[in-house]
């Protein structure tokens, strides 16, 4: 018997012939809602992000270009080059610094020479300051979000939910999804929390509108 | 030789001689040295009240958590109820989106269907997500054995492994280390660390960082584990905090996945429940900073080959027990733990298993068959207090009781506690023998000279009750004389 069929066996053996029936879930919990994220929800979002030592920065849907440019300045420093700058093939062109790279298909360790990355995310959920990339052209391929030590998030309102079903219901589980609560950090020395361990040790959120 | 489950339709149990379910001495034996360690008893008492307090801040904001906690019990009740059917769906969804899935029996067989899979790539080196099912089998092991290197990546791990020890905790391994142990091991065993690192943690994990990147960026093959698998969808997770994780699940071409049977759910959404639960009740965070989700294969991002071992090991051996079985729901949340009165003095390493703590106490005897690990279910006072703060509700202490006795009724001679009872029994039931017995303790007062309590000079088997436990002193007179006097006969 190959070992499948045997675990299999076994599990069935376990379980018995007359197997009882499937016990039902309650499904009582906060459930995911659809309305509009409101006043209160983008400050909670920002409340949660800056908890885990992100740093936000808020601005109108024409002004996200210079404001990418402004998160850019705080991790990276006055007199950052586009050069150092690498972004989702799929960013809107107008949030992207001029002369910036654009991720193409180059080894993905190459991309650990860039000091910085730019992206979109496909949801962000305000109760626990999560903002999820779905590996779509606007939020790039996984290395992108990891290798740069500089991550610049842009977030806008119409992708802001209350909680975790919310945002788990709006993404497709097909996708590669990364989900990112705060820079890299551990706990693992006296739980002594640090930021920033082999992910991005800076993260910056752009939320827009 | 594989021990068979007590009372259970003989459905083999992990195998003896490999991994790390048992240890070399009975819990009492080992907790003993533990609690001599001063250094440990400290760093654990400040570890565990810190992330006590912390896991107690952010579930109590949650104002549907018991809500959340009882769907997370039903989910996984209903998943080991048709577990054969999600993990047939589990392994069709990975095969249709390009990925590989191989069964494993137990642990010799995870190991070696792993290692011929590391092998066939061609590569000597292989980086490691943090992994308890990798941790059991005793995976380093088996791939160093055929002259792999295995790097650990996660802090934690890579201080234990650096310092050539065993974790001691689920969540945090090194929690029996202080900044000052971890600062000498990383001073002694990394090549070219820095000779001004100093014991703040942050220069620690830079040194880590810097240790590790190269390493990832060369790295062919990864190993991971999963905490959770989506059966309909075919979709694994990854929860972590460091991205070590995100750097072996994403820059290797070959990733290998070892996943025990019970992490499988049915849907994506029983997800939005455990990702919600896991987190705070793991490191007292509202969400961990990353977790990874990938089906099967997703050309041009990731690795282009992916294998899913699905390991039994015991479990199915589990699964037959219906009172047992709840010890498969858990999601290696660590929050037993923290909580444990017995934990926090005695530390991981007294358990003898990768599982350590109360869920440890009730899995590993499970997995391995009681009689090897037989001292585990006495590991606990049973306060209740695991049972309170497990995220899927988990009722430990029951399970600790059923196991006891499934141990007292396997001896094939009386144990001295039950001649001890046996022979009580029989005093109570005849009042010339009560009296006579209670006459004879009073004797005990020889020994007491005058303290409130015997000292410790029992042979065996009292000793056996005497060595962890204060015998009061007999009181001069019964409580039967006293209201004799008092009352009148």
């Amino acid at each position: 018997m190959s070992a499948r069929e045997e675990v299999l066996a076994r599990i069935r053996t376990a379980l018995g012939e007359t197997r009882a029936p499937v016990p039902e879930v309650v499904r009582d919990y906060r459930q995911a809602g659809n309305a509009p994220a409101d006043a209160a929800l983008l400050a909670l979002l920002v409340d949660r992000v800056e908890d885990y030592r992100a740093d936000v920065l808020r601005c109108g849907p024409e002004e996200v270009g210079a404001t990418v440019r402004a998160a850019l300045t705080r991790g990276l420093g006055e007199g950052w080059a586009a050069a150092d700058v690498v972004v989702a093939p799929g960013l809107d062109a107008a949030w992207r610094p001029d002369g910036c790279d654009v991720d193409d298909d180059r080894p993905a360790v190459q991309l650990a020479d860039r000091a910085a990355a730019v992206t979109a995310v496909a949801v962000a959920i305000a109760e626990t300051g999560t903002l999820v990339l779905d590996g779509s052209p606007a939020c790039g391929r996984r290395a992108l979000s990891l290798l740069p030590d500089c991550l610049v998030c842009v977030v806008t309102v119409d992708q802001v939910v209350a909680g975790v079903p919310e945002g788990l219901a709006r993404l497709d589980p097909v996708r590669p999804l990364t989900m990112i609560s705060g820079p890299s950090a551990t706990s693992d020395i006296e739980l002594q929390r640090v930021e920033g361990v082999h992910g991005p040790r800076q993260l910056f959120v752009v939320l827009a509108g | 030789m594989t021990a068979v489950h007590l009372g259970m339709p003989g459905l083999p149990t992990a195998p003896r001689g490999v991994g790390h379910l048992r240890g070399t001495e009975s819990f009492p034996d080992a907790a003993r040295h533990e609690l001599r360690n001063g250094q440990l008893r400290a760093n654990l008492g400040h570890a565990t009240a810190t992330i006590r307090g912390k896991r107690a801040g952010v579930v109590a904001e949650v104002p549907d958590w018991e809500q959340l906690r009882a769907a997370g019990k039903a989910i996984k009740a209903a998943t080991m109820a048709r577990l054969d059917e999600h993990l047939v769906e589990l392994e069709r969804q990975v095969t249709a989106r390009g990925g590989t899935v191989h069964w494993a029996r137990d642990a010799n067989e995870a190991n070696a269907i792993v290692t011929a899979l590391v092998q066939a790539t061609g590569t000597t080196e292989v980086v490691k997500v943090k992994s308890m099912a990798t941790q059991e089998i005793g995976l380093n092991e088996a791939l160093e054995a055929v002259g792999l290197d295995v790097f650990e990546t996660d802090l934690a791990e890579l201080i234990v492994q650096l310092g050539e020890d065993k974790p001691s905790h689920i969540l945090v391994p090194a929690i029996h280390k202080n900044r000052a142990e971890i600062k000498e091991i990383f001073a002694r065993t990394i090549p070219g660390v820095d000779p001004e690192l100093t014991d703040d943690p942050r220069q620690l994990a830079m040194a880590a960082r810097t240790h590790l990147r190269e390493r990832f960026l060369r790295a062919r093959v990864a190993v991971s584990g999963a905490n959770f698998a989506v059966a309909e969808t075919g979709t694994l997770s990854v929860v972590e905090s460091e991205g070590n994780g995100r750097m072996c699940l994403t820059l290797p071409d070959t990733l290998i996945t070892v996943m025990g049977i019970e992490k499988v759910v049915p849907t994506w959404t029983d997800l939005e429940v455990f990702l919600q639960l896991l987190p705070r009740s793991s490191t007292g965070e509202r969400m961990n900073p990353y977790t990874s989700t990938w089906a099967g294969v997703t050309p041009g991002d990731g690795p282009q080959e992916f294998h899913l071992v699905l390991l039994d090991n015991g479990r199915t051996a589990v699964l037959a027990d219906e009172v047992g079985r709840e010890a498969l729901h858990c999601i290696r949340c660590s929050a037993c733990l923290n909580v444990c009165p017995v934990y926090e003095r005695t530390g991981g390493h007294a358990y003898g298993s990768v599982y350590p703590g109360p869920i440890g106490a009730i899995l590993s005897p499970q997995l391995t068959g009681v009689e090897d690990n037989a001292s585990l279910p006495y590991a606990s006072s049973l306060c209740g207090a695991c049972y309170e703060v497990c995220p899927v509700a988990i009722d430990i202490p029951s399970i600790l009781v059923h196991l006891r006795a499934e141990h007292v009724e396997a001896q094939e001679h009386p144990t001295a506690e039950a001649l001890a009872f046996r022979g009580l029994a029989k005093a109570m039931s005849h009042p010339r023998l009560w009296h006579l017995a209670q006459r004879g303790a009073r004797l005990g007062r020889l020994i007491a000279r005058g303290k409130p309590t015997l000292p410790n000079v029992f042979p065996p088997p009292i000793s056996g009750w005497t060595r962890s436990r204060d015998l009061p002193t007999p009181p001069t007179r019964t409580f039967v004389q006293q209201w004799t006097e008092e009352h009148g006969q």
